[in-house]
């Protein structure tokens, strides 16, 4: 056996210092020659552990052996049959604990870098459109009409798969661009807009009617779809509403949820007022809530603004932080301050009601809770007090009632989730499927693909009564 | 896109435009609002639906010119186009026979106070009206208002014409007549707060428009929060109308005040008086 390389190959990135003055994209991605090394490092394993970790079951060893041969068509080929958003999910998929944390390379400590070698494959069909052989079999047309609600990577999944089989589709949006948190909570620097909008271009141009501006609930029911001839529903609407503490102060002036804090930055653009109308007031002390993705992002996106100090109060130890690895190496590059084991009581404000200060309490670990992670105990008499302007809450999101509450026989959780089949995504409502953050409460964006490719299987099937194998 | 079928001045600064919008002509009910956003630099911000016309596809909505966005939606003209119109958002007022209903309309907000009194006098409700505005020039949409209530009457902050301040509504009217319901709309929250504190003491149920700042309006950011009765409220999908005895004023204002400095820089820079 031929002497394994340990040698990951690491990205070009731009310098914290450079980066934290900027919105632009913090990776550069591998050049030909550093994708072609990392490739070769990969040893086509017999037992192909790699494609059981990804949740959409994309041929690794495959895509990566076209890739070492150069044959850049076939790879992008191999790679899309899965993956319709390789762009997004190579850079933004967790993966250390997905595909790469299975990796037969993982047990020495330098799986495959799956994820960079994914997104080489997806820039370079960015670049060589041309050269790729259009042969997207659209089917004949069904003659049947499908709503898409919500232009997530769920409802983006389940529009460009259901009009590649050759149902007339409709997504509904409600905002004023298709995306999701692809486009209003992922920043720019991480995620670049332009690369999203790809997508939603190319869901487009299979014929997929987009109509932004919609929300559901409001400006149609459900059940008015179905009145107005549509014959199966597709529920993408995501985790959108964003959870309070409920703590005294927490209304003041310049408590933000991440969701409006990320909004105003990347959907309005508040980065460029007032060339944008849209302001953010960002102050010289942030002091952002949580640890994961979306935490990591508002503390980023608050030091590139002109923020002086930026920490971000997590409850927990760096161990259970849940944000992508490679972000919380970005981040502490950049000098966002940690403090751990750290939660807010209450806020303190100056006479004009804007925050001035934040109270904390210390905590330690204890047993672990329901969801295996050590439950944070306050220590008593610990309570010390930070000096902020601005405080970003980014504990998590639910689901937006919207939808469920103007629907009738749309069983939820407790959590405000739709209750649906984990295998189809139907729901407790004829003809209506569901997939994506609704269902699962705030997750990824690769397994709201997932749900999305699970709920077309099934609505294909309904619509064109084709009867189950099983 | 969504284009102006028509325009009007309905006095200095305050204008009212028809938008072609079919599928919201059809739903919207009175006080739901719709965001707009005018052109891609645009932000996002909340109007009150004034009229509907299902036949003609249309929507009609009144504003005033205060800012640059507002300045901005102003300066289009019949024939132009507006990027984004989202709704109807917010829940709908109430309607229903509840009896004598006080409307109290300050300023720009009469047009949708007079689509929500119209509602209630078709209900069966007896419909009085309050029409105010700073001074005698802004007062708008009176006779309209004369033709679905009982009674009208008018007030002026400076007194030039009816009564001067609110103040009048205790002796005139809830001295005099069983009030069952009121409703009060303004953008100013003093006068919201008023109105709340004269009818608290006869425990009349009195509903209040917020108008707090928004982004999504759809419940998804939490810009628009209120405290209300102790609990936060999303303005956008809790209201926007709220029981103005439960609100707490203070905060409501100071939030408001957020972008004090960032809108008069932003309409600055759209007049063209700095860069
Ligand atoms: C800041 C942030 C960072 C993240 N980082 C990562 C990451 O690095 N990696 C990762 O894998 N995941 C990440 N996630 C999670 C991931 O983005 C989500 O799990 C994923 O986007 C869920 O997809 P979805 O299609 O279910 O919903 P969403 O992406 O939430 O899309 C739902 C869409 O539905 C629309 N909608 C809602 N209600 C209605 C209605 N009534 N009518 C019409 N339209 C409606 C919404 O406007 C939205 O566009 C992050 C999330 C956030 C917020
Ligand atoms: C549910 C809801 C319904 C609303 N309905 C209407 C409506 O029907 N018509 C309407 O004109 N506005 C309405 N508003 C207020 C409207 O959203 C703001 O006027 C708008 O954001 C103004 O934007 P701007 O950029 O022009 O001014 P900004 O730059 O945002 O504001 C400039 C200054 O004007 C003050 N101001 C804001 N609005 C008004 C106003 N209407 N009158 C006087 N002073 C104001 C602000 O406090 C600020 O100090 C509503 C708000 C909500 C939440
Ligand atoms: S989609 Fe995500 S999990 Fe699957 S292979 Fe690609 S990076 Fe890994
Ligand atoms: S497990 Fe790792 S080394 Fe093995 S085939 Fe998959 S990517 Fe290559
Ligand atoms: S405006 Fe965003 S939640 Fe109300």
């Amino acid at each position: 056996m031929a002497k394994l390389n340990l040698n990951r190959v690491s990205m070009p990135k731009q310098t914290p210092e450079e980066r934290g003055k900027n919105f632009n994209e913090v990776a550069f991605g591998y050049t030909h020659e550093q994708a072609l090394e990392e490739a070769g490092r990969c040893i086509q394993c017999k037992k192909r552990n790699c494609i059981v970790g990804c949740p959409v079951g994309v041929d690794i060893p495959e895509f990566i052996l076209a890739l070492r041969e150069d044959n850049m068509v076939e790879a992008v080929k191999s790679l899309k049959a899965k993956n319709a958003l390789p762009g997004i999910c190579g850079r933004v998929c967790p993966q250390e604990t997905q595909c790469e944390d299975v990796c037969t390379l993982g047990k020495k400590k330098a799986p495959i870098a799956i994820g960079r070698l994914e997104r080489y494959v997806a820039d370079w069909e960015i670049v060589h459109k041309d050269e790729i052989p259009k042969d997207i079999e659209k089917a004949e047309p069904t003659g049947k009409k499908v709503a898409v609600v919500g232009s997530g990577p769920a409802g983006l999944t389940v529009a460009a798969d259901m009009a590649k089989l050759g149902h007339e589709v409709t997504m509904f949006e409600a905002l004023h661009v298709a995306g999701g948190v692809l486009m209003y909570g992922i920043p720019e620097f991480r995620l670049p807009k332009k690369i999203v909008q790809g997508e939603v271009d190319y869901v487009k141009s299979l014929g997929v009617d987009l109509k932004l501006d919609s929300v559901i609930g409001k400006i149609a029911l459900v059940d008015e779809l179905f009145e107005e001839g549509y014959e199966a529903v597709f529920l993408g609407t995501g985790a959108g509403l964003p959870i309070f503490m409920k703590l005294p102060g927490e209304n003041l002036n310049g408590i933000y949820s991440a969701n409006e804090f990320l909004t105003r930055i990347n959907l309005m653009k508040a980065y460029q007022f007032p060339k944008y109308d849209t302001p953010i007031m960002i102050g010289k002390r942030v002091a952002v809530i949580g640890g994961g993705n979306v935490a990591m992002d508002s503390a980023r996106c608050a030091l590139r603004l002109g923020a002086e100090e930026v920490y971000i109060a997590y409850r927990r130890s760096q161990t259970e932080l849940p944000a992508r690895a490679e972000e919380v190496e970005n981040a502490m590059e950049e000098g966002i301050v940690f403090k751990f084991l750290t939660a807010p009581v209450r806020y303190h404000s100056d006479k004009r009601g804007w925050v001035r200060a934040m109270e904390c309490i210390q905590m330690e670990l204890g047993e672990p809770d329901d969801s295996g992670r050590r439950r944070p105990i306050p220590i008593e008499g610990s309570e010390f007090t930070l000096d902020v302007d601005v405080v970003v809450i980014a504990i998590g999101n639910r689901p937006n009632p919207l939808v469920p509450s103007t629907t009738e026989g749309l069983d939820t959780t407790k959590w405000g989730t739709l209750v649906a089949d984990e295998e189809t995504g139907k729901t407790t409502k004829d003809m209506v499927w569901a997939g994506g953050d609704i269902v699962t409460g705030a997750a990824t964006v690769i397994s709201a693909m997932g749900a999305g490719k699970n709920a077309v299987t099934a609505m294909h099937k309904k619509l064109m009564n084709i009867e189950g194998e099983e | 896109m969504y284009k102006i079928v028509s325009k009007r001045e309905l006095a200095p600064k305050i204008k009212q435009i028809e938008i072609e919008a079919l599928r919201l002509a059809k739903k919207a009910l009175p006080g739901q609002f719709v965001i707009i956003r005018v052109d891609e630099e645009g932000e996002r911000f909340p109007i009150t639906i004034t009229d509907t016309d299902s036949e003609s596809g249309t929507i009609k909505i009144a504003f005033n010119e205060v800012g640059k966005s507002s300045k901005q939606l102003g300066n289009l003209n019949q024939g132009d186009s507006i990027l984004d119109v989202v709704g109807p958002l917010g829940r709908p007022s109430e309607v229903s026979n509840f009896g004598t209903v006080l409307c109290i309309g300050g300023g720009v907000m009469v047009p949708g106070l007079h689509y929500l009194a119209r509602a209630l006098r078709d209900a069966g409700c007896d419909v009085i009206g309050v029409v105010g505005a700073r001074t005698k020039e802004l007062l708008i949409y009176t006779k309209e208002m004369k033709e679905v209530c009982s009674e009208v009457f008018i007030s002026t902050d400076d007194g030039s014409e009816g009564f001067k301040g609110l103040e009048f509504i205790k002796d005139e009217i809830l001295e005099k007549k069983k009030i069952d319901r009121v409703v009060a709309w303004s953008v100013a929250e003093v006068t919201l707060k008023t109105v709340s504190d004269i009818t608290k003491p006869y425990e009349i149920p009195t509903m209040v428009l917020l108008s707090t700042i928004m982004v999504d309006g759809t419940g998804m950011c939490g810009c628009c929060r209120a405290d209300v009765g102790g609990s936060t409220k999303f303005a956008c999908v809790d209201g926007p109308e709220f029981d103005g005895h439960q609100v707490d004023w203070q905060l409501l204002t100071s939030r408001k005040r957020m972008y004090l400095p960032e809108e008069r820089l932003a309409a600055l820079t759209y007049e063209g008086f700095s860069k």
